[in-house]
């Protein structure tokens, strides 16, 4: 038996899809070629077999997302996952919440940080830095035309150079998107016994 | 002229600003992602004016009024720029679950659970659309944020 996860985790939960993933055997050479470009095409995921149901926005949005987390240059992996993990707390995206949180915590060798997150949501205390990046995180989540520049002067005071403050709205913007996708279309699941 | 008019878009400055700050490859694909969430190559059962419908209509609940008149504007039949309107109820009643599903997917994310997706199902909306539905709407939950962000830094960065 398998229960949905309804409270936030670093132990990265199962996903099951919502709707039926493309079966590989049967997917049209365009759905191959989306898959392909995948981080793991040894063994895809049912999330990505799911996607593949609309292969011209996949083929494009896994590049864009390595691109907009991994790719070197302004903010620090450590502190786009952050980003991350603020819209996938507004949003309730447990099992975005629980990879980004994991990764943190080993990019950051530290799990105090998303220890408090989990705990007190977007009520965290965190130290200043990791405060504002959190905060502004969470706003432009919320409501994106809510952030004023007074925002951003808070981001510059805390420390965070204007590459730094633009990787910060393109992750934070990014998870708004793949909440909209993992949140929806599957439930986060844990295998019982 | 690109068929979403992306060189008069209100996004192609935006783009413009991330390019000057960051990575430009990721202006690229999110030009593209646009493309391919408003005018596909496969639509589905949603052509592209009901698919500008809908990204007007998002850019309107996430309060960028700009944003919700560039895709607006592009409309060219009336019962489908009437759907640009937030609270605009759906023709029929298939139409109606998903303008539903849309509203509560880009404003009330957290509350979506399993039964909005087999509330589509029992309206005849095939996976492969509820797949398309969701991308189109996560594209402008990540178009909204990104244009109202760069919007608080301009004239900072010089």
């Amino acid at each position: 038996m398998s229960r949905v996860v309804h409270r936030f985790t670093r132990t990265v939960p199962e996903w099951r899809p919502r709707v039926t993933p493309v079966d590989l055997a049967q997917a049209t050479p365009e759905q191959r070629e989306a898959l392909k470009i995948t981080p793991s095409n040894t063994k895809v995921s049912d999330y990505v077999l799911v996607l593949a149901h609309d292969p011209e926005t996949l083929a494009i949005r896994s590049p864009l997302f390595n691109a907009i987390m991994y790719d070197p240059g302004g903010m620090s992996r450590a502190e786009r996952e952050l980003g991350a993990i603020g819209a996938s707390i507004v949003n309730r995206c447990i099992y975005c919440a629980a990879v980004h949180a994991a990764r943190h915590a080993q990019l950051a060798k530290d799990t105090a940080v998303t220890d408090e997150l989990f705990i007190r949501g977007e009520k965290a205390a965190l130290p200043p830095r990791e405060q504002a990046i959190f905060d502004f995180s969470v706003k432009l989540s919320q409501s994106p035309s809510a952030v004023t520049e007074a925002d951003a002067a808070r981001l510059r005071e805390a420390g965070l150079s204007e590459a730094e403050i633009v990787d910060l709205i393109l992750s934070t913007a990014l998870f708004g998107w793949a909440n909209r996708l993992m949140h929806v279309l599957g439930d986060p699941v844990r295998n019982d016994g | 002229m690109t068929a979403t008019g992306f060189e008069a878009s209100p996004w192609r400055g935006a783009l413009a600003e991330v390019a000057a700050q960051t990575r430009s490859d990721i202006v690229e694909m999110s030009r593209k992602a646009e493309e391919a969430v408003t005018a596909p190559r496969d639509p589905g059962a949603f052509p592209t004016e009901w698919r500008l419908a809908m990204a007007a209509r998002i850019a309107a609940l996430n309060g960028l009024d700009n944003l919700a008149e560039h895709y607006r504007a592009k409309i060219a039949e009336p019962a489908l720029r009437a759907l640009a309107v937030p609270g605009a109820p759906g023709r029929v009643a298939r139409e109606q679950a998903v303008l539903a599903f849309m509203d509560k997917v880009a404003a009330e994310t957290r509350t979506v659970a399993a039964e909005d997706i087999e509330g589509l199902k029992a309206a005849g909306v095939a996976d492969a659309d509820i797949v398309r539905l969701c991308e189109l709407n996560a594209f402008m939950s990540y178009q909204a944020r990104v244009l109202a962000g760069l919007a608080i830094l301009k004239g900072a960065s010089a």
